[in-house]
This record gives structure tokens, sequence and C-alpha cells, in this order.
């Protein structure tokens, strides 16, 4: 099936997210500066597919996140679920949505409300959207939903901080999933957890998405986890998308010079490979959120910028299938 | 090696032989209660204390106010009836404690159950909502801190005349504002974390977030400090009566019994020693009944 024939679920249309940070001993007249955590990215999410989000350290991926599921409210953009602009919707309409969108934290532990049992966790957002339902049928709901995520359901009366990180994040994928939502957003879902753990946890969600025609949106910083669930990718840079594209184009040919130094950074698990590998670092810092580079953000670490990138900002440019937010794009593929 | 169906059956089938029926916070703070010795041993205490203080003066064939001119500074004695000595006035001790531990006892628990309702509510409300709110109800709070107490009962009792009620609202109107400042930053730690968003997440409304997830949180630091707050309130009381504030003579309380007591403890060290005891015991019992509350609220110290 082609991207066109897909049923769009999401579309992220110039999404701004700015953060007014005070500056330290400024006046109370200063004005605040603004934190450009998000800095108009589009992206667009289809039925059962999988969305993966990359980006180093503070590049606005969980904010991104946060601004689609409205715990953070978007500066300046839209947020389009099946046509309706969620940016716009106040509570009570949200609540209507919430089912059909629903988020898995990084920290599964920190997730999950020490003082209430699991089984009464994983109930919450049935008891809470959904107060028609028998009790007796919610823990039913709950127990089957326990068997489905590799939980006993005779564990309902124990306490988080009994499970080890990995039950711990089931039972966060278990409370997503009992209002059969259309989309879970998962940020760093597995960044917690130890990697033999991490397989079960990401083979787990491919495989309940397979079951429930899940979407999903699947923030890492981990690329090999990316490249192994993702149908497509977004590589985000300082609050942009840099390049966004199926998982195979993009990982088999990355276009934008960020996206080429950051996978040039991937480990090899051959020592023989692995030495004679050559990473491309880059220069410099990450440029402050609050005072981003004219032009292309990328600029100022990129290998092949040259006067023209500090001008001009560039957009998402090539196929459906593979895009790629780079002035110089034709050029450096020329060689 | 059986097949996966078969074991998959069998764990099955064995799931559904174990417990699977739901128990609240509470079922298991009781139970973690229950077993803990001082704690119990403290609130069957506390029970005892109690009862004697409610049918103490049923028991005895003096009245609290009745004078017994024969028995001035009457030491303890089975023999004629004051189990407990007498006081200066030859008033029954006996009698006296049991009535005086009512007032006490009273003044203690009501006064700081309205200081744990009224704080814990105010100040997670407070601490979740943050933003404007936070700085308006946190600024009223200050403005009630630095209303002279004293001030205040003394106005409420030339307004109102001498009422053991009054004293009540005097100590509920400043005890609660210690607590919510306590519970107010509590708050704004639990705030920040995950499982807050989470329930954000499926749409939990503000009151439901503060019942449900910020206020359990917070309980364990709340129940000790309101076990803390029970003898403060005792001796408040003993404060408030010494100034002539409190409970007027010829009622009593365990604060200006131990008053009294300490003025004539050179010869009569029954005066002191009989309320001493009391309320020392009163106190530790509330405080190992704090620990054991604390202890019971969080699951993990299980």
């Amino acid at each position: 099936m082609t991207i066109a024939e897909k049923e769009l679920l999401l579309d992220v249309q110039d999404l701004k997210v700015h953060f007014q940070i005070k500056k330290e001993n400024a006046w109370p007249w200063t004005k605040p500066a603004d934190l450009k955590a998000v800095n108009g990215v589009d992206l667009q999410l289809y039925a059962g597919e999988t969305l993966g989000v990359v980006g180093e350290s503070g590049c606005g991926k969980s904010t991104l996140a946060r601004a689609i599921i409205g715990l953070i409210k978007a500066t300046e953009g839209n947020v389009l679920w099946l046509g309706k602009d969620l940016t716009e919707l106040d509570d009570k309409a949200l609540r209507a949505t919430r089912s059909d969108i629903q988020m898995i934290f990084q920290d599964p532990l920190a997730s999950l409300n020490p003082r209430m049992t699991i089984g009464d966790i994983i109930a919450e957002p049935l008891r809470t959207l959904r107060p028609d339902i028998p009790k007796q049928e919610v823990s039913d709901r709950v127990q089957a939903m326990m068997m489905k995520v590799g939980l006993l359901p005779n564990l309902v009366n124990r306490y988080p901080h009994e499970f080890s990180g990995g039950q711990c994040q089931r039972i966060g994928i278990a409370r997503a999933l009992i209002l059969e939502p259309k989309l879970i957003i998962c940020d760093e879902p597995v960044s917690a957890l130890d990697v033999s753990i991490q397989a079960q946890v990401v083979n787990l969600l491919k495989q309940l998405q397979r079951e429930m025609n899940l979407s999903l949106i699947f923030i890492a910083h981990d690329l090999s986890v990316v490249k192994h669930i993702s149908d497509r990718v977004v590589v985000m840079y300082l609050g942009n998308a840099v390049e966004v594209g199926s998982a195979e184009a993009l990982f088999a040919n990355p276009q934008h010079p960020y996206t080429q130094a950051l996978m040039s950074a991937v480990p090899i698990p051959d020592p023989n490979v692995e030495k004679s590998k050559e990473i491309q670092l880059l220069e410099g810092e990450l440029p402050s959120p609050i005072n981003p580079p004219s032009g292309c953000v990328f600029h100022t670490r990129c290998p092949h910028a040259d006067a023209g990138c500090a001008e001009e900002i560039p957009s998402l440019r090539g196929s459906m299938e593979h895009q790629s937010a780079c002035l110089r794009l034709e050029e450096l593929q020329a060689g | 090696m059986l097949s996966t169906t078969a074991n998959k059956e069998a764990v099955e089938n064995f799931s559904e032989q174990l417990e699977v029926k739901g128990r609240s916070l509470w079922d298991d703070a009781r139970r973690r209660f229950f077993n803990n010795r001082a704690a119990l041993t403290s609130l069957v205490i506390l029970s005892l204390i109690t009862l004697f203080v409610v049918v103490g003066p049923m028991l005895s064939q003096f009245a609290f106010d009745e004078v017994d001119w024969g028995a001035m500074h009457a030491a303890p004695s089975l023999a004629s009836g004051h189990y407990f000595g007498t006081d200066a006035l030859g008033r029954d001790l006996f009698v006296r404690i049991a009535m005086g531990g009512q007032i006490s006892l009273m003044v203690g628990v009501l006064g700081a159950l309205v200081a744990v309702l009224i704080g814990t509510l105010y100040g997670a409300t407070a601490g979740f909502v943050g933003g404007r709110t936070d700085r308006v109800m946190m600024r009223t709070l200050e403005i009630l801190y630095s209303f002279p107490f004293m001030f205040f009962v003394i106005l409420l009792v030339t307004f109102f005349g001498r009422n053991i009620l009054l004293i009540f609202i005097a100590i509920g109107a400043v005890s609660w504002l210690d607590m919510a400042r306590i519970v107010r930053g509590q708050t704004l730690s639990i705030k920040g974390k995950e499982f807050v968003e989470a329930a954000t997440v499926y749409g939990v409304s503000k009151w439901a977030m503060i019942t449900r997830h910020i206020v359990p949180n917070v309980l364990g630091i709340v129940a000790v400090y309101a076990t803390l707050l029970v003898p403060q309130m005792i001796l408040f009381e003993s404060f408030l009566s010494f100034l002539g504030l409190g409970v007027q003579e010829p009622m009593t309380s365990w604060g200006s019994l131990l008053n009294e007591g300490a003025q004539t403890m050179e010869i009569a060290l029954w005066q002191l020693m009989v309320p001493a005891v009391f309320m020392v015991t009163t106190l530790f019992c509330f405080n190992f009944i704090g620990d054991g509350l604390r202890d019971a609220l969080d699951p993990k110290d299980r």
C-alpha cells in the first residue's frame, strides 16, 4: 500500500512550542526570552503505521509529543486528529479524543502512582473516561489486558515498586491500551531499560500493534531500536524536522548532513568493521534553542554549509517517500 | 517438552485459582498497621485512657467540683475513695483528671482533625493548581499567619464570652496554616512526576487528581504531622487556660491540672505526677500511632 491510500490519522501543521524563560537577575519588566523547543514541525501519521522520531537530547522530541497530546500548549500551529484541531478544543471536548490517543512514558516507575495497586492503575483510565462500565467488567478487562502484555492477573494487588523496570513498562503499556486507543505516543519507552528488556518491550509493542491495529509515534535516541520498529522516521534537530522518510529509504540513504552524521555514530557490533569505520564528527556544540542560528539551523555545524545556508530557511523537499530540509540537497547528492 | 498451548492453558488455570480480587490502599494500610506492635499497643492504651476519661466520673462517689473539707492535699488512698488523692481545695483528682482528659483529648483530636482536613486540601489545591491561584492562596495564608493569635483569642472572648467552643475555633483557625504549607511543598514535588502527566493524558479531573493522586502521596507526612499536632494542641489549650482564656474553674483540663500540680509539687507530688503520667502516656501513644500510620500508608515499607 502506498502512503496516499492510507487513512490519515494525525496531521501536525507548522507546530511551534515556545517556552518563556526568565533570565537570571532580570528586572521584573524585562521581556522573558523565548526558548524555541519546537519550531515549526510538520508531520503526518497514517493508520497502522509507526512513526519514529529521532534526534539528540534537547532537540524537542519529547516536547513535540507532549504538544500533540495536549500536555503542553502549542504556541502556534495545528494538530489535526481525524480532521479536528486538538489545539483549539476545550477540556470537555478534548475528553472525547482522550481515549483515542494515549501515551507511554520514559521512566516506567515514575509514571505509576506508588500508592495505587497496579489493578487500580490499569483500571483508572476506564473508570475516568467510561464510568458507565460496571465494576466486574472493568476488572475482567484489566485482567485480560494484563495477560495480553505478559503480566499474571494475580498481581493486581501489588504495588509498582515491587516490579522490575520492564514489568513497570508493561503496566504502563496496559494502562495506555485499556482504552483501546488508535494512537500511542511512546516517549523513549525503552531508554531506561536494559538492552535485553528493551527487545522484549519493543517486540511486545510490535505484537500489540499488529493485534490491535495501533499507530505508534515512537520517540527514541537509539537508532537501531527506531530502525527495528518504525515504518517511517522523522529526524529532528533543534526543534526542526530535518529529514522525513520511510525507514528503509532513510537508513539506506540518509540525505541530510545531520542524519548522515547521526548514522555514522551508530556503533557496529563487529570490531573489524567498527575499527575501519569513519565517524563523521560534528564541529561545535548544539546551539541554544533560545537563540537558534539564522537560516538553516544546522549551518553552524554543517560540514557542507556555504554562505547561503545562513540566510534562507530550508523546507522539506523530495518525494512522498523521502524528504529532507537541506538547501544544497541536489549539489550534495550529485557529489 | 510440552507443547506451548498446553503450557499456556496450565498457566491460565493456575492464575485463575489465585487471588485476583482488588484490595484498596486502606485495607492494606489497616493490615500493616495492625502488624505494628508498638502502634497497636499504643492504640490499646489510648483507647483505655479514652474509656477512663469517659466513664471515670461515673465510677467515683465525688463530683468534679465537690470540695471534701476533711481531705485537702490528701495523698492517694483506696480507703478514702480518693484513688489519685485530692488537690489543694480537697477536690478529688480521679474525677478531675477524667473531666480534664475529656477537654484535653477533645481539643487535641478535633483541633488536629480540623487542621489536617483544611490544611491538606488547601495546600494540595494551591500546589496542584499553581500559577495565580497558588499565589493568591499562599498570600492569604501569610496574612493569616501574621495575624496576632493572642489578639484574636482575646477578641473572640470579649465578643462571645468564655466558651469551650471558642477555643476550638481559635485553635482550628491557626493550626492548619503550617499543615497547608507542608502539603503544598510536597504537592509541588509530586506534581512534576510522570504519573500525574499520565493521569492528565486520560483526562482525570482536577478534583480526582488531588484526592486520588496527590493526597495519598502526602498522607505519610500528614499522618506524622497530625499526631505531633495533637500534643501541641493539648499544650496549647493548657497555655490558654493558664492565661485564663481557656477552660474556667471549676472545669479543668490536663494542662491546668499540671499547672496547679507544679505549684504544689514540694508538698503534694501526686498532684503533679498523676496528670503528668496521663499526659505523657497519651503523647507517647499519639507519636507511636503516627509512626505506625506513616509506615502503614507507605506501600514501599511492607
